[in-house]
């Protein structure tokens, strides 16, 4: 049996993790919420991102969490673009079209990370990469603290952003009603693209946060994209909160599982959830009934 | 034939139907008129299965259907056309006709004949080969009625298939739905269009705010005061009343 | 007199089946050999996602119940192959029937059963790759035994043909649906729901046989892989390589139509070997092209190469006749 302060140190990691999943998932909630899309090409946008911040700290010695002043317009821009440019006007509107729109993206993006730069993972070894901050009995990461505080402070700044200003006001407008948003004068293109850039930039973020203790390889993005759309369907497709629990609930489901079950099956957790969840409930924990 | 008794219909907090029953005699067409909201539609998707009331029970020919999936109520001889018309927008008109066809005919090419029949009936022989989504709104229309009419119905549902369509077109559909009765189908039809149903009514229901308020002949209907105050407002009826007393010079004159 | 549509079945076929008296090569029949392995899967995803309209991107469940149903009876039973070859089916008929049943009941639709079948997948990965019955990691490999009983064919173009001869089977099948009135109701079912069971079809029954089907479908060439390969791991069986393969042939060649993923499925294969011989040896250039091909696809030409043909022969007729 494991000690409690093993199970605790634990939850505690996993809750960590749980952070910068829900920061992951915040980007694909808001996009559905929104667009009524998923986003398949969520992970691979991430893997990117995440190259990104290794690029730059790999040629210009750039620290990860600086990098975040760049890749996170630089993310907004590529994904108001890639919507406005690409998804919008190849879907012809159509959901499923939108589907298979951003898997072929997704396979895009992750080939050319591949032919980019190979299949190795590399990572940005630092000291504080190892630094430890020590909490009564218990010995926490330092980067990690950092990533779930940035991942909440990102969370505060999007709810900000969505209630107090005129952008995100439109937002939910078209959220809600696109057919009235257009008919006020809301260009609703515009407003879609936004909210694809916002997502984009959202992961800009987490793979500067993650940076640190993390690494990549081209195939990285699958693996955090099971993760985000399980969280997203815990937490309810297109609910801000309901990503930032569900992401809370995911790490520590996986941290738990990881050392009860071991590595190879520690993801099998999530699948079940995530499979459960979806024929159980497909409005997720937090969403409203439908 | 077919009754509906005290159905209720709740979504969430909103009573569509209200504790409504209603009658349908074998080879009539009957009427289901009220305003905009009154839950008329809800009512036809209850009846076809679409929607489980919250209360109440539908039977036909006296067998209790309520429990009833839509197709099997499809099979029972329930069929109906939707307000919203729904054509397989990716297939042509044959191919949408052929769809209710194959309910009573298995074999493909009986199937396909009697779509053919079915579109000569309601003046569709021409478009045929048409993709469904290029059809004009009287097209769509008759393209409903067609697909219902394929599958052979004992009761045909007709939900406002008059609806956008102008006086020529009305005109022109108006005897294919009396010959459908003629052929041997009872028809009931929510429609707003007066004229038609006047024209094509023999007993008209009136539903407002989910409830049944009148029932008759079309003539007994439109004079019940009841009815024009759900239509127009309160006091309605006795204005208009007073209106056409002083223009006929009253009735104490 | 051939009935309706099975015409270009038979020549599409023979020109196949007439390849070894004018190609001698190893690496064409390799090749095709895969090229039809797919084109068996894929047309297991088109009885579903293109006549159906349900889009799955977990087609690597079934590919890998067949390929490891097969695998296991022969290596740990010592069962026959073809015996093994109709279990494998069977199971995953079965394992269509189940999460239809599961997923369709819950009223899943869209991207959501998507998502669902591609976590079947996954969670049939991991859990093949932990598993002892699997091989775990390792994987199982078949004994090298050529022989008709065992399904094996050391002679290349003759493995072909009995690739070609599933693929023909599969199409046949296909096309009998499309003339029937299942057919209709499937396609009735993709194109809308509600209008189908006020049309007195059964969507749920409509939708569990499809799946159903599709899967055994799509377990057959799983069963062909192992067969050939004589080799199978997690990754190979339940992979996503194998669901996004089964769903881009049909895309690109035409979804919902009969031989819709023969066609693409060469196309795409054809045109990623092409590509490797001018890129060389880039890793991952040839599915870069095959996204590319299906972004442009979906824009411009939503009903694939076969849609594209027949556009351009109305066309060309309606000139003709005018
Ligand atoms: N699925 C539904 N969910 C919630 N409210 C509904 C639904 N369908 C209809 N309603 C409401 O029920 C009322 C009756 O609608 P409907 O039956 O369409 O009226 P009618 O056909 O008489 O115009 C309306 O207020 C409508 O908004
Ligand atoms: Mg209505």
């Amino acid at each position: 049996m494991f000690s409690p302060t093993i199970i605790i140190e634990a939850m505690i990691n996993g809750l960590l993790t749980g952070a910068i999943y829900a920061l992951v998932a915040l980007g694909l909630t808001l996009v559905y919420g929104v667009l009524h899309i998923i986003n398949f090409a969520h992970g691979a946008t991430l893997a990117a991102a995440m190259f990104a911040v290794w690029g730059l700290n790999a040629a210009f010695g750039i620290d990860p969490y600086w990098a975040i002043l760049i890749v996170t317009p630089v993310f907004f821009v590529l994904g108001y673009g890639v919507q406005r440019f690409v998804i919008g006007p190849a879907a012809h509107g159509d959901d499923g079209n939108i589907l298979l729109i951003t898997l072929g993206l997704s396979i895009l993006i992750e080939n050319a990370l591949l032919a980019g730069f190979g299949s190795d993972t590399r990572s940005i070894p630092s000291d504080f990469s190892f630094s430890v901050v020590e909490a009564g009995p218990f010995l926490l990461s330092s980067a990690r603290l950092v990533g779930a505080a940035g991942s909440l402070i990102v969370a505060v700044l999007f709810w900000l952003l969505m209630s107090r200003t005129d952008t995100g006001k439109a937002i939910r407008a078209v959220a809600r009603e696109k057919l009235g948003a257009n008919l006020v004068g809301i260009n609703v293109g515009h407003i879609y693209a936004i909210t694809f850039g916002l997502g984009c930039a959202a992961l800009a973020v987490a793979a500067s946060l993650l940076m640190p203790t993390f690494y990549v390889n081209p195939r990285i993005g699958g693996a955090f994209v099971n993760i985000a759309f399980t969280v997203v369907v815990l937490g309810g497709m297109g609910s801000i909160p309901g990503a930032m629990a569900g992401g809370l609930i995911i790490g520590m489901v996986e941290s738990l599982s990881g050392l009860l079950l071991g590595e190879s099956l520690g993801q099998i957790g999530i699948f079940i959830i995530f499979i459960l969840v979806l024929l159980l409930r497909p409005t997720g924990l937090f969403g409203a009934k439908a | 034939m077919l009754q509906v008794r005290n159905a209720t219909m709740r979504f969430g907090g909103l009573v569509a139907v209200n504790n409504a029953s209603l009658d349908v005699k074998e080879g009539s067409i009957t009427g289901l008129i009220g305003p905009n909201g009154a839950g008329k539609t809800t009512l036809f998707a209850v009846i076809a299965g679409f929607l489980k009331p919250t209360e109440g029970a539908i039977s036909l020919y006296g067998k209790d259907i309520t429990a009833e999936q839509p197709h099997k109520r499809a099979v029972s001889g329930i069929a109906r056309t939707f307000q919203i018309v729904q054509p397989f927008a990716g297939l042509n008109v044959h191919e949408n006709i052929t769809v209710g066809a194959y309910l009573r005919h298995a074999r493909p090419s009986d199937a396909v004949e009697k779509a053919r029949e079915v579109a000569h009936q309601v003046g569709l022989e021409k478009d045929l080969e048409k993709s469904a989504a290029s059809l004009t709104v009287a097209g769509r229309k008759r393209l409903e009625l067609a697909r219902a009419l394929a599958t052979e119905p004992k009761i045909l549902l007709l939900d406002e298939v008059l609806a956008g369509l102008n006086p020529s077109e009305i005109r022109d559909i108006i005897p294919v739905i009396r010959s459908i009765r003629d052929s041997g189908v009872t028809i009931l039809m929510i429609e707003h269009v007066m004229q038609a149903v006047m024209n094509l009514c023999e007993h008209v229901y009136v539903l407002a705010q989910g409830k049944m308020i009148a029932e008759g002949t079309p003539a007994a209907v439109c004079n019940d005061p009841a009815v024009i105050e759900a239509y127009l407002g309160k006091g309605s009826a006795e204005r208009i009343a007073r209106q056409s007393a002083e223009n006929t010079g009253g009735p104490n004159a | 007199m051939i009935g309706r549509g099975y015409l270009p079945i038979i020549l599409v076929t023979l020109v196949i089946a007439l390849t070894p008296l004018v190609i001698s090569s190893n690496s064409f029949f390799n090749f095709t050999v895969l090229v039809l392995i797919i084109a068996l899967a894929a047309q297991g995803w088109n009885l579903l996602g293109g006549i159906g309209g349900q889009t799955s991107f977990g087609h690597a469940m079934f590919f890998g119940i067949g390929a490891y149903t097969a695998s296991i009876l022969q290596t740990h039973l010592g069962v026959n192959a073809w015996i093994s070859l109709v279990a494998a089916i069977a199971a995953g008929a079965l394992a269509g029937l189940i999460v239809g049943f599961l997923s369709f009941r819950a009223g899943l639709r869209g991207s959501y059963f998507a998502l669902v079948t591609l976590a079947f997948a996954e969670l049939l990965r991991v859990l093949a790759n932990a598993s002892e019955l699997t091989g775990g990691a390792a994987g199982l490999l078949l004994k090298l035994d050529p022989g008709f009983a065992n399904m094996q064919f050391s002679s290349r173009p003759t493995f072909m043909l009995l690739a070609l001869a599933f693929v023909f089977v599969s199409l046949v099948i296909t096309q009998k649906i499309v003339n029937s009135r299942f057919g209709a109701h499937l396609v009735a079912v993709r194109e809308n729901e509600d209008a189908a069971k006020a049309l007195g079809v059964d969507v749920l029954t409509v939708k569990l046989k499809a799946i159903s089907l599709s899967g055994a479908m799509t377990a057959a060439a799983g069963v062909l892989y192992v067969q050939y390969f004589l080799y199978i791991d997690s990754g190979i069986a339940f992979g996503i390589w194998i669901s996004i393969e089964a769903l881009l042939a049909p895309m690109i060649g035409g979804r919902g139509m009969v031989l819709g993923p023969l066609i693409g499925a060469f196309t795409l294969h054809g045109l990623g070997e092409v590509t490797k011989s001018f890129a060389g040896r880039v890793p991952g250039i040839d599915l870069m092209v095959f996204a590319v091909v299906l972004i442009v696809v979906i824009a411009f030409a939503s009903s694939g190469i076969l849609g594209l043909i027949r556009k351009l022969a109305d066309r060309f007729s309606s000139k003709g006749g005018a």
